[in-house]
């Protein structure tokens, strides 16, 4: 009896030392990174590439067979680990291909010119300038950076789905089961975290290869196909493409303001 | 109090124990969705909220019909009332417990859940939620074991508790307002995209809510020697009454919105569930039988004889029960849902084991239900004698 009330005092007072310095030995963590005194910081690297609002032009003139589509949505799965799931159900999606009319449902012509009524689409996260699955999330594990793009935090994300509900666009793709088997080994990249089960992902714009001076790995696939750029920067790429072209978004009436336009 | 909870007849542990070996099971099946994941359940990419956030939605609405007897005795000393206040408050417990417990189990990573409240975040209506639900799980509690332990000792309640009570009533209309406008404030989901879905919402929970609880009277009548009293229970009947013709009032002005001005985001879905589209339809049968249903009890509870009449009330209160259930537990969710944002057509079916689970919620709920009636009826049979 003694000795077990003896036992528990220790484990208790081991407990409570270590909740107490608990925030000391943070703040010893974070000196020895960033210096004395210093916060939490996010490091931009020398090459890293901002922009107010990242948006995208998606020309889709210029794609046009599966030969077109195959190898830049292989260059995004393959660069972010996205797992090939055997159920539909349970499918995991950056940046896929839909028909027109399903992208463009709402703008549906019962008669359509030929080449657009059969036209494959490109279709990912809109990177919205009003992201409504931002408003939803209870945990800020979806958010909206000062750059313009949605972020997931595949950490924080309690698996509740209300951004996938409240996302207009079917972008957001849930983890019903551990996506890790399901990812091909011979294409695995280290340099991306990969996912457990229970959190919810999406296209994240290649924040990581901003981050160090490179394009998105769609753009860069794409041979031309999409630019990229600063929607907010009128000498920006996207902003010229978008003055010398007639673009659409996709569900504009909903006020969420789309960063991603398309020449049909 | 708690001691009333173990000393109980055979039939009262045979109920206990048949209801926490059903729970049981459903514990053991969710062991598995623990393990594997969501995927155990029919939810897909398309359809990602099914039956677990169904049968929160709906039970929210049971728990907020408690204030329907709550509010009568309370604002306006209707007496006939006070007997059973104390039943409409325990099952506004059992039924946010049952909510609780299903937000857990339709959670992708339960063990974050605390994350909403170390990374509190307003500008979300589940926050909101999370606040409004466990708040009227507080105040049933609280005020609902304040005043019967007052009346077992024979003794008026403390004055204090008053303004918890005062503040319960227009909190449970504020469960559910918040419930529907996790739905209604969504773009691109022209289903829920509606005004009137927070009303309805009321509506149908102060039919449904109420409805059970005659049937829960009709149950201690019978087992116990608590009568709640034929009078309450037609005053009850009449709330019901009411409740439910405003609810189906709502649906069709619903209804007379989406097909008179015949814009497809919000006529598409109502299609979906009562005609079926492109050959997709799982739930057509049972959304035509919960019309059935509520159209059934409204003969029945307007009519003055068959609404005094306690067999046929009491079918009534059951088919209005079985009615709002398909309608909510089954057809608001997945509704909403089908067509997707690409109007494409991928159903929802839920999964034996998904049901499983489904059932064990519910199973533990009633046995939250069956331990707090039997103190409040015990501690009534005590008084009366």
């Amino acid at each position: 009896m003694k000795n077990s009330r003896r036992s528990f005092i220790k484990i208790a007072g081991l407990a409570a030392l270590g909740i107490g310095s608990k925030p000391v030995l943070n703040a010893f963590a974070m000196a020895e990174e960033h210096g004395a005194g210093a916060k939490a910081a996010t490091h931009v690297g020398e090459k890293a590439l901002a922009a107010k609002q990242w948006g995208m032009v998606i020309d889709t003139r210029k794609l046009e067979k599966e030969s077109d589509f195959a190898p830049i949505i292989a260059a995004c799965h393959d660069a972010h680990n996205v797992p090939n799931m055997k159920e539909k159900r349970h499918e995991i999606k950056w940046i896929w291909q839909e028909d027109y009319k399903h992208v463009f449902a709402e703008m549906e012509s019962k008669y359509l010119n030929e080449r657009v009524e059969k036209l494959p689409l490109l279709v990912l996260c809109n990177h919205c300038e009003n992201p409504s699955c931002v408003r939803a999330c209870p945990t800020q594990a979806t958010f909206k950076r000062a750059d313009g793009i949605v972020m997931m935090d595949f950490h924080r994300c309690i698996g509740c789905r209300f951004c996938m509900a409240a996302c207009p666009y079917g972008s957001r793709s849930f983890n019903f089961q551990d996506p890790r088997p399901f990812i091909d080994s011979k294409k695995f990249n280290p340099e991306f975290p990969t996912r457990m089960r229970g959190v919810v992902e999406k296209c994240n714009f290649c924040s990581e290869r901003l981050a160090v001076g490179k394009l998105p790995a769609c753009v860069e696939a794409s041979k031309g196909a999409i630019v990229f750029g600063d929607l907010e920067d009128p000498a920006s790429d996207v902003r010229k493409m978008l003055k010398s072209n007639y673009t659409i978004r996709r569900k504009p009436a909903l006020g969420t303001s789309p960063a991603v336009y398309y020449i049909v | 109090m708690l001691e009333l909870a173990v000393k109980g007849s055979k039939k009262y542990w045979l109920l206990v124990l048949a209801l926490a070996g059903v729970a049981g099971i459903g514990f053991l099946v969710y062991l598995k969705q623990f393990s594997f994941g969501l995927g155990i359940t029919g939810l897909s990419r398309d359809v990602t909220w099914g039956f677990y956030i169904a049968q929160f939605t709906f039970l929210v609405g049971v728990a907020a019909g408690g204030v329907m007897v709550v509010l009568p005795y309370y604002l306006h000393d209707y007496k006939k009332f006070g007997k059973i206040t104390i039943l409409g408050e325990f099952l506004a417990v059992a039924a946010i417990s049952m909510c609780l417990m299903f937000i857990i189990a339709d959670l992708g990573q339960p063990m974050r859940a605390l994350n909403v409240l170390l990374y509190p975040t307003p500008r979300s209506m589940l926050f909101w939620d999370m606040i409004v639900l466990n708040g009227y799980l507080f105040l049933n509690i609280f005020v609902g074991w304040i005043v019967l332990e007052a009346e077992r000792n024979g003794v008026a309640p403390p004055k204090w508790v008053k303004p918890f009570i005062f503040l319960s009533i227009p909190w449970a209309f504020g469960i559910h307002t918040v419930t529907a406008w996790l739905y209604c404030g969504l773009p691109g989901r022209g289903f829920w995209l509606t005004a009137i879905l927070a009303p309805r919402f009321l509506a149908s929970a102060f039919a449904s809510g109420p409805a059970f609880l005659i049937l829960l009277c009709f149950l201690i009548r019978k087992f116990t020697k608590f009568d709640p009293g034929k009078e309450a229970i037609q005053t009850v009947a009449k709330i019901v009454t009411y409740a439910l013709i405003a609810n189906v009032f709502f649906f069709v002005c619903e209804v007379f919105v989406a097909m008179y001005s015949n814009i497809p985001e919000h006529l598409t879905h109502l299609q979906y569930l009562f005609f079926g589209i492109h050959g997709h339809g799982v739930l057509v049968p049972w959304m035509w039988l919960a019309m059935i249903l509520l159209v059934l009890a409204i003969v029945l509870l307007v009519n003055p004889n068959t609404r005094a009449n306690e067999t046929t009330l009491g079918i009534a209160c059951a088919m209005l029960f079985a009615g709002a259930w398909i309608d909510k537990g089954l057809g608001l969710i997945a509704g909403g849902f089908v067509p997707n944002p690409f109007h494409q057509v991928n159903e929802y079916v839920p999964t034996p084991m998904e049901a499983m689970i489904t059932i064990g919620v519910w199973a533990a709920g009633f046995l939250v239900l069956t331990i707090l009636y039997k103190i409040a009826v015990g501690v009534k049979e005590e008084v009366t004698v």
